[in-house]
């Protein structure tokens, strides 16, 4: 029977995930190394977010990809084929870009097809596929609108549609969201995810927004200064972040003075234990992430290091941040918001931390 | 308790000035003193003209515009619009090739500022000064045709093509080449790169990028340009007027002519035709060059 294709099948009809190889790959610009010997994997058909701050080379490592420059040093294979001196148009890459990347002058399923009028299909199958993957991002009532009749949300939409509908062995997205208004970023993150997940698509996501990295990927890449500086799975890099960089870059994380001494740093009287127990002895700032925090109401009488004053409660829903002045330092609590309410600002308090290991940072 | 107030009311009072009636809207005050010089400067001239070319010594005819179809004049719009046609398409291919190499490079390079400012100024560059700058050149004894007759060459072994059609496209180009930079290179600004990184990962190379991608984008930017250099310089007069001084080579040395000359070719009324059919040729040029910009607009935002 002739098939009608139902756009999940048209995407499980696509190459599924090859690895991707990024070997000791290196750049420099003007003097500056935007990458400096990175190495990363994608196993078939993952999902690897690059996280890090402006400038530290994860959207050079995209491009880099996607052979929109050249590499320095180092390789790219892709399924197993090295592409590291191809041409972008012979990479067999799908790529969307922050923003503004459609065609003006085309209508969606025109921007959808025109990477199907490259390959050289025929008329009638390009638009058929490009209204198949227009149905695979939501957007088939879309089809003949232009960019400027589409919100940022869908201009995206039909940007991943178009990546997609070339049916590329691995996809690239570069700051995809990081043009849109927070709710509709956080509804395009979750359409991303599902359709790179059945599409089956090895995929290289590139932000600097840590919450957007951690909800979307399989594995988070930490980047500083042109190197991976941690690579695993989101509950990893949070919970055990391997450098203070990591720490204090994913999360937030109070600095708070302390002495290091046979294995564990001692923090206003409470001894924690530490994530690299063998740190030498001396000085250090130990990094201790909000929800390791815990404050009671018995303050009110008492004294101590870790007694102060309520000054703000932020709400964010279930969960409220509370930040307490402790004289020389500001501490951030995170707690359930039916706790929060108990502490309201002004209220003098007692803290507690819980004593999971945790990181130093001896740069301050 | 809360007092439900329906928002139509609200409205309506907020909207109500303190002193009753309606209140001017002071954005048309600004505006003011540039509708009196537009309605005094352009709008009442070509009423006048329009009416003129009705007008005859005994009162409404219609002989002046019947009186088009001289030779003479015939002639001289068709010598205006063919100059109008090629110094427009000179400036435009010229004008783009410089807009675009200004366009690729850094957008805060000196190079940029240089070509963008010296354009400012040539393109508002014309009549006797540019005239003269031509004649001190390589006019009859301009400095660079004595020098070149001095090594055996002469430009003008030919005949004296300064001063005939083939000059002024010359000449033209001078102002329509900067014009065009300027026109044009907002349009080339609009040219995202991601387009062009778009067109390579979805397998096309730089034909595709320019056959589907820049080339369509860019057209409408360019014949709208293209239009208004045609405009420019087919209502052009003072440069024309101080390099060739005798005869009516084209129309807006004809419409002068019929005006001022002391001879038999002297009417007011078939002046005022003439002028007519000038404006109403802009005025087409116009309405297509905004069509067309209002079209790119969208695109290239």
């Amino acid at each position: 029977m002739a098939a009608t294709s139902s756009p999940s099948a048209t995407a499980r009809s696509t190459r599924g995930g090859v690895e991707v190889r990024l070997e000791d790959l290196r750049r420099r610009y003007a003097g500056v190394t935007a990458l400096d010997g990175l190495s990363l994997t994608l196993a078939p058909g993952e999902l690897v977010a690059l996280l890090g701050p402006s400038g530290c080379g994860k959207t050079t490592a995209l491009r880099l990809v996607a052979g929109l420059e050249e590499a320095d040093g180092g390789r790219v294979t892709i399924g197993g084929a090295d592409v590291t001196r191809r041409p972008a148009n012979k990479r067999d890459v799908g790529m969307v870009f922050q923003a503004y990347s459609l065609f003006p002058h085309m209508t969606a399923w025109e921007n959808v097809a025109f990477g199907l009028q490259m390959r050289k299909v025929r008329p009638a199958d390009r638009r058929r596929r490009a209204m198949e993957t227009l149905e695979l991002v939501g957007l088939q009532g879309f089809a003949n609108r232009y960019a400027h009749q589409l919100s940022g949300g869908q201009q995206q939409r039909v940007a991943l549609a178009r990546a997609l509908a070339i049916q590329p062995k691995v996809l690239l997205l570069d700051e995809p969201l990081s043009a849109l208004d927070a709710k509709v970023r956080a509804r395009l993150r979750d359409e991303i995810r599902r359709v790179q997940l059945e599409v089956g698509i090895t995929a290289l996501f590139v932000t600097h927004d840590q919450e957007e990295a951690l909800a979307i990927a399989d594995r988070v890449g930490v980047m500083r200064s042109g190197r991976l500086e941690q690579l695993g799975p989101p509950t990893t890099i949070y919970a055990r972040p391997a450098t203070p960089f990591v720490a204090e870059f994913v999360g937030l994380t109070n600095r708070l003075s302390g002495l290091v001494r046979d294995g564990s740093v001692e923090v206003r009287g409470t001894r924690l234990p530490l994530v690299q127990p063998d740190a030498p002895d001396g000085p250090a700032v130990a990094l201790v992430r909000p929800e390791a925090v815990t404050l009671s109401r018995d303050g009110e009488a008492a004294s101590g290091p870790l007694v102060g004053i309520v000054i703000a409660t932020a709400f964010l829903g279930a969960l409220s941040r509370v930040t307490v002045d402790l004289g020389d330092v500001t501490v951030l609590a995170q707690l359930p918001t039916s706790e929060a309410g108990a502490h309201a600002a002004g209220t003098r308090v007692r803290l507690a931390l819980r004593p999971d290991p945790v990181l130093i940072s001896r740069e301050d | 308790m809360t007092l439900a107030v329906d928002p139509s009311i609200k409205l309506e009072t907020a909207r109500r000035p303190l002193g009753g009636g309606r209140r001017l809207n002071a954005d048309w005050l600004g505006a003011v003193p540039f509708l009196a010089y537009v309605g005094l400067f352009l709008l009442l001239p070509t009423a006048i003209v329009a009416i003129g070319a009705f007008v005859g010594p005994n009162g409404v005819t219609l002989a002046n515009l019947t009186a088009m179809n001289q030779a003479y004049i015939v002639r001289s719009f068709i010598n205006s619009v063919v100059l109008a046609a090629v110094s427009a398409l000179v400036g435009a291919v010229f004008g783009a090739m410089l807009a675009y190499a200004v366009a690729t490079g850094n957008p805060r390079s000196v190079l940029r500022r240089l070509v963008t400012s010296a354009c400012g100024v040539l393109a508002q560059f014309g009549g006797v000064t540019l005239a003269f700058a031509f004649l001190a050149t390589i006019g009859g004894a301009g400095l660079i045709r004595v020098w070149l007759l001095d090594r055996g060459i002469d430009i003008y072994a030919n005949g004296e093509w300064l001063y005939q059609l083939r000059g002024l496209v010359l000449v033209y180009a001078y102002f329509q080449i900067p014009l065009m930079v300027l026109v044009f290179l907002p349009a080339l600004d609009g040219i995202r790169p991601q387009w062009r990184e778009a067109t390579e990962t979805l397998g096309g190379g730089t034909w595709h990028y320019w056959r589907y991608v820049a080339g369509p984008l860019l057209l409408p930017a360019f014949t709208g340009a293209t239009l208004l250099l045609f405009a420019n310089a087919f209502s052009a007069y003072a440069t024309a007027a101080a390099l060739i001084n005798q005869g009516s080579i084209i129309a807006s040395l004809l419409i002068a002519n019929t005006l001022t000359s002391e001879v038999g070719l002297h009417n007011p009324g078939i002046a005022s035709a003439e002028a007519l059919v000038m404006v109403v040729i802009v005025a087409i040029v116009m309405v297509l060059y905004a069509q067309l910009q209002r079209r790119t607009a969208g695109w290239l935002r």
